[in-house]
């Protein structure tokens, strides 16, 4: 005779572990931290070497001159570069009681980055089973994102630039955390192969929610030639809001900034 | 993650957590009719897996430190990240650099003995702090006044302190 075996669902007495209250609580408390900011901005790219830390570190630079509250959280954990464009790499980050950590601040701008907390020269690394790391090492890293986000005391910002790195996972992950979609700045450079992975990242991007704010075309000018910007635009219907040259000036960076608002 | 004793169609009770050092987990459960335990065991990538996830098998007894999954995972992060001083204005114990005090004088904070504070002192930098905060707020909690190895290792078990 079958055992008679209730499902998960079905058992509704209370549970000391609350596993899935502990996760509603990390939830609440991602929620609560970015209560005072006024947009989160991903800056995003499907691909790599294009340059989203230096537009990232280049637009906040302009917004904090321009009088808004600007923060950057580096969420390319593996390869961090935002601390040192922004001049904050060697800054130590203070535990500040229960509130959390206060992010360095460098040029009116605060910014948390794994770089500020890895040894020089060392990669990423976890303590754990080195076999089969495969298994828990994106929960891990998406956890570093979720704590960059609810345990820095960003305090009251217009607007939060997340540097992401290449590919599509971090913007996933970004969004379920997050209480809504993230705004998206998509970089790309002119190349059609850089064309078609902003093209895959940007509607994964869509398909998550967020609100796409425009195209910036970065190294405009140097050896890449090609339309990815105008192309992208017009696919996805939305302005190309700079195109920024290999020397960009304190003006160009002010512009892209504006058209931001 | 639930247990149901079949046989009184009870869903079972958390009892205990134990970390036996080696990277595996032991939480136990009982029916809360027939008394009958059962327990739980991890592997280290399953026990791994959890710890990811930021939750604690059994319940979170002390409030979730800042940054404590990356403080407490990351291998490879500097001695001297964090600046634990801003830490003071909050009445808790000190940072990474006081682990040689006796009773940290300016918050009341709870003794810690000759081997408990050479133990701590083995803890890298990184994470330091962060345990040794962990460690003083379970001593506060339990009216513990003098903080030895039993009591850390007592602590680490029931907070699921894994590898601290």
């Amino acid at each position: 005779m079958p055992l008679n075996i209730r499902t998960y669902h079905e058992l509704a007495e209370p549970d000391r572990s609350g596993l899935a209250a502990q996760i509603g609580a990390q939830r609440r408390r991602v929620a609560e931290r970015l209560a005072a900011v006024g947009r989160v901005v991903a800056v995003m790219s499907g691909k790599g070497g294009v340059g989203k830390s230096f537009v990232a570190a280049g637009v906040a630079r302009a917004l904090a001159q321009g009088g808004r509250a600007v923060g950057v959280l580096d969420a390319d954990l593996n390869g961090p570069t935002a601390a040192r464009l922004l001049l904050a790499r060697e800054a130590r980050l203070t535990i500040a009681g229960d509130c959390g950590l206060r992010a360095a601040a460098a040029g009116g701008v605060k910014v948390v980055s794994m770089d500020q907390l890895l040894e020089d020269g060392q990669p990423l690394a976890f303590r754990g089973p080195e076999r089969e790391s495969f298994v828990w090492r994106g929960a891990l890293e998406a956890a570093a994102l979720r704590e960059f986000l609810a345990d820095v005391a960003w305090g009251a910002l217009d607007v939060l630039l997340v540097d992401l790195p290449p590919g599509l996972q971090r913007f996933t992950e970004l969004a379920e955390l997050l209480p809504a979609p993230p705004a998206a700045l998509t970089v790309t450079i002119p190349t059609a192969e850089s064309r078609d992975a902003v093209r895959r990242a940007l509607r994964a991007a869509l398909e998550c929610g967020a609100t796409p704010l425009g195209v910036v075309e970065n190294m405009v000018g140097g050896p890449f030639t090609g339309s990815a910007a105008d192309d992208l635009a017009a696919e996805f219907r939305v302005p190309v809001l700079a195109r920024i040259p290999w020397h960009p000036t304190p003006d160009t960076w002010a512009g892209l900034a504006g058209r931001l608002g | 993650m639930k247990f149901l004793c079949v046989e009184c169609d009870r869903q079972m009770a958390f009892e205990e957590r134990r970390l036996p050092g080696d990277g595996t987990l032991a939480a136990a459960f009982r029916c809360p009719q027939c008394g009958r335990v059962v327990a739980l065991l991890t592997n280290p990538m399953e026990t791994q897996l959890v710890a990811s996830l930021g939750v604690k098998i059994g319940g979170r007894t002390i409030a979730e430190q800042p940054l404590e999954t990356v403080r407490g995972m990351v291998a490879t992060g500097k001695g001297d990240a964090f600046d634990e001083a801003g830490g003071q204005a909050d009445g808790r114990t000190g940072g990474p650099d006081e682990a040689g005090g006796q009773a940290d004088g300016r918050t009341g904070g709870p003794k810690w003995s000759a081997e408990a504070r050479e133990r701590l002192a083995r803890v890298p930098g990184f994470v330091r702090g962060m345990v040794k905060r962990i460690y003083a707020d379970y001593a506060k909690q339990h009216g513990i006044a003098e903080i030895t190895p039993a009591v850390m290792d007592t602590a680490r078990s029931e907070l699921g302190l894994e590898g601290m």
